[in-house]
């Protein structure tokens, strides 16, 4: 669809004067937001900026404060409920999917079929065949007959598109939907979107990640702490500007790449090989070295990193940690030793999200905290404030669940925990995922911190960008092996990424 | 074929560890391989079987339940006095009375989970106590003997004598327990309602967004497994020709046990009617072939204990698991 073909037409959504307050906050101030037929639109901001709030209140989880209008298909609704949102066609994907993983592909697509309030007799012939049909008008093909648990978390992701496809929707909302995707699962999911896009589904993405989808966007609104900032065309935008728009700050990193030479070598791995997973990898890393692996999701960084944390045994090669060679037989040995691994799935394996922030950071240094073999509240409280303090984390009180912090601060609590043990090696693999742009900025000025310290660190990331400016060297990873080496100083971005994404 | 055994994978499982269990047992005595002896199984697992696929439809949609034993006792109690007030009454009125008894039961059981948020191991470990107490408190501990002549008196739907000399008859709780089983069936696979069921077990954040009535999800389970365990407990009655306050205790964990042995999971979302008959089934048998081969009653629970644990590991644990090396190929999909 042309921009001329645009703006002849009315606004498939339109919202005016949208306000609306939970206890005395202001998370909306007078915002509005159009969305055209068949645009595909990027609703950005940190969180808290209110954009949340905003997709809740046109699926008619929220109502807006009296003086809302809201026209939806030349319709005017003071407010919407989500009835009439679905039956209207509107459908929101959300981050969490809102799948039933025990059930089959084709129930999950076909789940309205099941709805109802009195009981019917289904037809498993029929869901099959919405499910078939609707993976086709995605270009996808699945086993829908599988249980969904057997698929991966992209695949669920087109599962969750498929079904609001059945709704026939006019308007998607798809909340962070590249967050967990690897590169080449998020260029398949811009191609459904062009699809969805083309056959005149208005697509809104709400997103951290934006250099993907700014390429497919048509327009963008940038929202800041509940007040709309603008609403910018797509092209010609670039990232750091949304990000300026976003946070009110500017961002630029320069390359933090040195010469680490003289340092002490910490860890080195000699070809280190677990067939299937990973082969022939060695490498040194030196004190206060922070070494980049990148490469695909499946490439073995992840792999290699439980490796070297003890919860996955390689089969033949070295690992010599301070000049001795070890052997770990679970992550146990590994924590003992001085090695600490934060892992790729923050939220459900990182931080036990129920419990206090000061108990999840002390989780992994139990032994430092007891006083005559029990547990010292003090000790453990004056733990807690250390860290908090060095690492600028903004907390209420140690007592809080830790699913009060934003992500950003839930992932420094995350940090702390491991640097509390004492490491000699830390790994981070994917630090930043789910967290906002501000928040970014302060994690890797945390990670520089723990290197001038003297730290050797492991930084892995599939966001080529992150490993080039903030790391010492750079690995690439693929298919197992360690394909290239980069040394950042000495090469640029795109040398990188041309590798990386060839 | 190979799909329908990883898609049945437990059923299949149970199906193995039968025959082999079996198998053994027609060697070890020469009474078991008889025909005359699987069909008193089948009459003597009934009852057991009608409760199971009640509590079956709790598990899947999450929940669990622990008092409805004693509330078919309850069930037996209420029936037998209504009854004896209408003056005899029959099979139809008796039913009417002990599943609508039933589902009042299991009713109470959702309207504390669902109104006061109770989580449901809590709030039924409440009402097996208010029920067994309630009971044991009205019947000072009395049996009642004198039943309607109809309650009592056997109903033989089908008999004849095999050709290895073992009679076979094929008695109403068969047929009853037939009719649950098929009726549950019906229900958790083939209509909306029972697909919502499941929906609501594996993930209840998602199917309360799809507007699902939470509320009517916890009335319709429990209130099945309530009528479950009414028809049960009519049955267990017809079936012990008496009625005994304490004849049902501790049943709900025998049930509860072979429930989880079929396949469901205790968290939701997963179950099969078919894993539940079998799982029944299995813990029948051993009982039996331990009988029938002379092994002290006081082992029984402990063997029994032991197949359970065996069972349970093995269906929950991958294949993947033992084999760690395919595990971590999968993985990096």
């Amino acid at each position: 669809m042309t921009e001329l073909a645009k703006s002849s037409q009315a606004p498939l959504l339109s919202l005016r004067n949208i306000n609306m307050t939970f206890g005395g906050i202001r998370a909306l101030k007078d915002v509005s937001f159009e969305v055209m037929p068949g645009e595909v639109h990027c609703l950005a901001g940190e969180n808290g900026s209110g954009k949340s709030t905003l997709i809740k209140i046109v699926t008619g989880v929220y109502r807006p404060e009296p003086g809302a209008a809201i026209e939806y298909d030349g319709q005017t609704y003071s407010h919407m409920s989500p009835v009439t949102a679905q039956a209207a066609g509107i459908q929101v994907i959300w981050q969490d999917l809102a799948l039933f993983p025990e059930m089959s592909v084709a129930e999950n697509i076909a789940f309205q079929t099941v709805l109802g309030r009195w009981p019917r007799v289904i037809s498993y012939s029929r869901m099959h065949e919405i499910a078939v049909k609707a993976l086709a008008r995605l270009g996808v093909s699945l086993d829908v007959d599988r249980p969904l648990k057997d698929y991966q978390i992209a695949q669920r992701q087109i599962v969750a598109i498929a079904r609001a496809l059945i709704g026939d929707a006019k308007l998607i909302f798809m909340d962070e939907p590249t967050a967990s995707l690897t590169q080449s699962e998020t260029d398949h999911l811009m191609d459904i979107v062009r699809t969805l896009s083309a056959s005149g589904v208005a697509v809104v993405f709400v997103s951290h990640r934006l250099a993907e989808v700014l390429e497919i966007s048509d327009r963008l609104t940038v929202l800041r702490d509940g007040a709309l900032v603008g609403v910018y065309p797509a092209a010609g935008m670039t990232q750091s500007r949304i990000t300026e728009l976003m946070t009110g700050r500017t961002f630029e990193y320069d390359v933090r790449s040195r010469e680490v030479s003289a340092n002490p070598v910490v860890l080195e791995v000699e070809k280190l090989s677990r067939p299937g997973l990973f082969e022939d990898i060695s490498f040194t890393l030196r004190g206060g070295e922070t070494l980049g692996i990148t490469g695909l999701l499946g490439s073995g960084r992840t792999e290699l990193a439980l490796s070297l944390f003890g919860m996955l045994k390689p089969r033949s090669g070295t690992i010599r940690l301070e000049g001795k060679p070890v052997r770990f037989s679970s992550n146990r040995a590994a924590i003992a030793a001085g090695i600490a691994y934060l892992s790729e799935d923050r939220l459900s394996l990182g931080l036990i999200q129920p419990q206090s922030i000061a108990d999840n950071l002390v989780i992994a240094s139990l032994d430092r905290v007891t006083s005559g073999g029990f547990l010292s509240d003090d000790r453990k409280r004056a733990l807690v404030a250390q860290w908090i303090a060095d690492l600028g984390i903004r907390i209420g009180r140690q007592d809080d669940a830790i699913s009060t912090l934003s992500g950003g601060n839930q992932q420094r609590v995350a940090i702390a925990k491991w640097l509390a043990t004492n490491p000699k090696l830390l790994i981070l693999d994917a630090p930043t995922v789910g967290v906002d742009v501000g928040a970014r900025a302060g994690i890797f000025e945390i990670i520089a911190k723990l290197a001038d310290s003297g730290l050797a660190i492991i930084l892995i990331s599939d966001e080529v960008p992150e490993v080039y400016f903030h790391a010492d060297r750079v690995l690439h990873m693929a298919e197992g092996r360690i394909v290239n080496r980069f040394t950042p100083r000495d090469c640029t971005l795109a040398d990188i990424e041309a590798a990386v994404y060839a | 074929m190979r799909r329908i055994i990883q898609s049945h994978a437990t059923e299949f499982a149970l199906l193995a560890v039968i025959a082999v269990i079996s198998f053994v047992l027609s060697v070890a005595t020469n009474t078991f391989f008889t025909v005359g002896n699987a069909f008193d199984l089948l009459n003597s697992s009934a009852v057991n079987i009608i409760f199971a696929v009640g509590l079956l439809v709790v598990l899947i949609a999450g929940g669990i339940d622990i008092s409805f034993a004693v509330a078919a006792s309850v069930v037996q109690y209420v029936t037998a006095i209504l009854l004896g007030w209408m003056g005899g009454g029959g099979w139809l009125s008796g039913l009417l009375i002990a599943g609508g008894a039933g589902v009042l039961l299991g009713a109470f059981n959702a309207f504390l989970i669902h109104k006061f948020r109770i989580i449901s191991i809590v709030a039924t470990i409440a009402t097996f106590n208010i029920y067994f107490g309630l009971l044991m408190f009205f019947t000072r501990g009395v049996s009642i003997y004198n039943l309607p002549d109809w309650l009592t008196d056997r109903v033989i739907l089908y008999e004849r004598e095999m050709a290895d000399g073992s009679w076979i008859e094929i008695t109403l709780p068969v047929l009853v327990m037939v009719i649950c089983v098929i009726a549950t069936w019906i229900f958790i696979t083939r209509t909306t309602t029972g697909r919502q069921l499941y929906a609501f077990g594996d993930n209840p954040e998602g199917a309360r967004r799809f507007g699902i009535n939470i509320g009517a999800m916890q009335f319709i389970a429990f209130g099945w497994l309530g009528l479950m365990a009414g028809i049960g407990g009519l049955i267990q009655a017809h079936y012990a020709q008496e009625v005994v306050p304490n004849a049902l205790y501790g049943r709900e964990l025998d049930v509860l046990a072979a429930v989880v042995l079929g396949g469901a999971r205790l968290g939701g979302g997963r179950g099969s009617v078919l894993g539940c008959v079998l799982g029944v089934l299995l813990i029948s048998i051993t009982q039996n072939g331990l009988n029938l081969a002379g092994v002290s009653p006081f082992a029984f629970k402990m063997i029994i204990g032991a197949i359970i644990l065996v069972a349970i590991t093995l269906s929950n644990t991958r294949l993947e698991r033992l084999l760690p090396f395919m595990r971590q190929q999968g993985s990096r999909g």
